[in-house]
């Protein structure tokens, strides 16, 4: 360390007295428009403190005398949104579903709007492209457990099934092993039977006219003649290739033994009835629709 | 430290120069001649363009705007005449750069920096406030010695005279530059009556400040310091090209016109430049031509002019000031005749590049699809399969119709086996295909279902083609993609 110098005696000019490795460092003084600068945000920092919300306090906050908040701000923009809107989403809350889905323009605002609002609601069971899952129907296929046409869609999407709802869809699966109705090989007998009906493998040595008589004292009722199944009631035609919960033979002993009733809430109350519209015409357009 | 060395010294003695020089004020002084005339030409010609080409009709039809050239930000589209370009055929533009930078290093080869001394806008514009200047304030001398003196009433009037038409040329140069962007005639109008989008005067503005700014004060400092081409032309010449040179074998030593008739009559070698700074005077960026090639020269011929006049009058020979090259004052100097040579490898690789972009843009141009078609599978789920056992796959399919009117397609799908086409919320099915009707000059987007009876034994994914086809015209179109079975 060298002892402080106030001059650099190089060039002549006054240093901070800062030294490192024998370089000094002088002392030069900054721009003028960059002080200028520097003093007009210090300025403008006042300014802000007084206009916006700026410090905090013990419960809450200086509320700044512009009142401003992120949530206001927000919600003024969502308002906004909604006008922008409005006009056409007052078209798809007054044209009927056909009207909808012939009507190119309404068609494609249907689809749009369907689309996030499924990704918002629906996507959680029904996976983010319908998609489905175990339990969970497929609606880009032709299968449909309570109806496919575009107003059978609505109905289900607006009150839902076994969900408690006054209109919602009733109808459950028994559970005929728990409850004691049929014995074990009386189940697997059936199992293999209902396998039988969609043209799947049958295990060796079962009884084809036991199954059958099982299935026509027990299962005709709600699944019909031959298993075509009954969309009144929600159960499941068995003679086509699509199977909710799985069509092996464990599966369908689990279903038959325990029951099924899976549900499927009402959206009338959480979402506007136009938006209804929307995911109905969105889901029927998947192309699975009736 | 043991040695006192001062600050002067260890920059470099009296070399202590600031960073940035002043503007030395130049006055260019009036000249005539043949390039003066060329450059007048040139002016009216790039002028005349710019400011009149948005006015030009263009019959293109019903909803079609009608203005020749017209960039149409709003719907996206670029009309230049019979042109009309859609924003996903912007490589046209980039065809347009292309051929710009091989005519501008093809002309740089030719005859050196053209471009900067007669069409670049810098100068144009520039020269035109020259001449503003010499109508107003008068010429060489005079600015110099009004400059030099007090601030009259007469003198200032001149001035105030002079920065109105300035502006006035720069505000018309802003209003040309945003009639390009909307209908020209009825821009005018609301630009009139206050009605014009604010963003309009924004960019009349800008302008109106760029032109006044550059034409009218930076001048020579925009090509000395802000223009990149003098450094990138360097690099590009070769020994060639032609540039405005002071032939110094024909002009050294230098005399005045008494002691070069006696100092020739006695039979002595004497240069032909009676250093009279004429090529001096009239030089736009205030360099002096005679200390040979050099960056500040944008090429602009008016010394050639200059120095033209002073010859003629001292009954000397033309052009010791001209177009020439060093290897041609090598051969002169060495006894041997003027050799020009346009046509050498460099100039015909360019040529050749030029023809090329030209044939493969125009090729594109001509054989450019007015129907499109493109194809984006369904990703979540790949595949449907139906409660047959049938498998679906969904496709968004955008049918783009770039003629003015609408038309009717029929849609064909060329995939698995027996495979099935549906359009989502199209029902009419004529005989046996979907038939679709396309908005004028618009792209439609739609839902389209394919299913076909395929197992497990096929190929997981299969080509599958979708063709669509004006059943007007008969044009086609196609996109390929894929059908998956899961
Ligand atoms: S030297 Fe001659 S050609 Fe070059 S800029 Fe000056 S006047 Fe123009
Ligand atoms: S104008 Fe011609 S004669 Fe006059 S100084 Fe320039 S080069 Fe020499």
């Amino acid at each position: 360390m060298s002892q402080h110098n106030d001059t650099d005696h190089i060039s002549g000019r006054s240093t901070t007295g800062h030294e490192w490795d024998g370089i000094e460092e002088l002392n030069t003084p900054l721009p003028r428009w960059w002080v200028l600068t520097f003093y007009a945000t210090i300025i403008w920092a006042f300014g802000y403190w007084v206009v916006y919300p700026a410090w905090p306090l013990v419960s809450g906050y200086t509320a700044g005398v512009l009142h401003y908040t992120n949530r206001a701000a927000v919600t003024a923009n969502l308002a906004q949104l909604e006008a922008l809107r409005g006009e056409k989403m007052k078209a798809l809350g007054t044209a009927s579903l056909a009207e909808i889905e012939n009507d190119p323009a309404l068609l494609a605002l249907a689809r749009a709007r369907g689309k996030t609002v499924f990704g918002d609601n629906c996507a959680p069971c029904h996976g983010s492209g319908a998609a489905g899952a175990k339990g969970y129907p497929n609606l880009n296929d032709d299968d449909w457990l309570w109806g496919g046409t575009l107003d059978q869609i609505m109905q289900t999407i607006q009150f839902g099934a076994r969900s408690g709802k006054a209109k919602a869809h009733e109808g459950q699966m028994l559970a005929f092993g728990k409850d004691g109705v049929l014995k074990s090989d009386e189940i697997v007998t059936v199992a293999n039977y209902v396998r039988s009906l969609s043209g799947l493998s049958t295990r060796k040595g079962y009884d084809a006219a036991k199954g059958e008589k099982i299935f026509a004292d027990n299962c005709v009722a709600c699944h019909g003649d031959g298993g075509k199944g009954n969309q009144e009631l929600g159960a499941a035609n068995l003679t086509d290739k699509i199977w909710l919960y799985g069509s092996d033979e464990a599966t369908l002993i689990e279903t038959i033994s325990n029951g099924r009733a899976g549900v499927m809430p009402a959206w009338e109350g959480r979402l506007d009835p136009s938006t209804i519209k929307a995911m109905a015409v969105y889901v029927h357009a998947l192309g699975g629709g009736k | 430290m043991t040695k006192n060395v001062t600050s002067k010294e260890l920059m470099g003695g009296d070399d202590d120069l600031p960073l940035y020089a002043p503007q030395k004020k130049i006055y260019p002084q009036r000249v005539s001649g043949t390039f003066r005339r060329i450059k007048w030409g040139l002016m009216a010609l790039c002028l005349g363009v710019y400011y009149l080409l948005p006015l030009v009709r263009w019959n293109r039809g019903l909803g079609a705007p009608d203005q020749a050239v017209l960039i149409d930000f709003q719907s996206q589209r670029f009309y230049f005449f019979f042109i009309e370009l859609w924003p996903q055929e912007f490589y046209y533009f980039t065809g347009l750069l292309i051929l710009a930078a091989f005519t501008l290093f093809l002309m740089n080869a030719l005859g050196g920096r053209i471009w900067c001394g007669y069409l670049c806008p810098q100068t144009v514009w520039t020269d035109l406030f020259y001449g503003v200047e010499y109508w107003s304030e008068g010429d060489r001398r005079a600015r110099i010695k009004a400059d030099a003196g007090p601030l009259t009433a007469a003198r200032l009037a001149r001035r105030a005279l002079k920065q109105a038409i300035w502006l006035i040329i720069a505000w018309w140069t802003g209003g040309a530059w945003v009639l390009y962007f909307s209908d020209a005639p009825t821009l005018v109008r609301d630009l009139a009556t206050f009605q014009a989008p604010t963003i309009a005067y924004i960019w009349i503005g800008i302008l109106t400040a760029s032109t006044y700014l550059l034409a009218g004060h930076a001048r020579e400092q925009v090509c000395l310091y802000m223009c990149p081409w003098p450094r990138i032309q360097a690099a590009l010449t070769d020994e060639w090209a032609l540039n405005v040179t002071y032939k110094y074998d024909r002009g050294e030593p230098r005399c005045s016109v008494k002691k070069g008739r006696a100092q020739r009559a006695l039979g002595e070698k004497i240069g032909e430049c009676v250093d009279c700074n004429q090529c001096v005077a009239v030089c736009p960026t205030g360099i002096d031509i005679r200390n040979g090639a050099q960056l500040g020269c944008i090429q602009c011929g008016l010394c050639i002019d200059a120095c033209d006049t002073v010859m003629k009058r001292i009954g000397r020979p033309m052009r010791l000031i001209g177009y020439d090259n060093d290897i041609n004052v090598q051969r002169r100097t060495s006894g041997k005749t003027e050799l020009f040579k346009p046509v050498r490898s460099r100039t015909v690789v360019y040529a050749a590049l030029i023809t090329m972009v030209c044939t493969v843009m125009l090729h594109a141009l001509l054989t450019r699809s007015l129907l499109d078609l493109n194809v984006l599978h369904d990703r979540n789920p790949v595949a449907v399969k139906l409660s047959a056992g049938a498998i679906r796959n969904g496709y968004t399919l955008r049918f783009i119709n770039k003629r003015g009117f609408d038309r009717v397609i029929a849609v064909d799908v060329d995939g698995p086996a027996n495979a099935q086409i549906h359009i989502v919320g199209v029902d009419s099915v004529t005989p046996d295909r979907p038939m679709i009707v396309l908005a004028r000059d618009a792209t439609t987007e739609l839902r389209v279902l394919v299913t076909a009876p395929v197992d497990e034994t096929v190929e997981k994914t299969q080509p599958v083609k979708f063709r669509i086809t004006d059943i007007g015209l008969g044009e086609v179109a196609s996109a390929t993609d894929h059908f998956v079975t899961p």
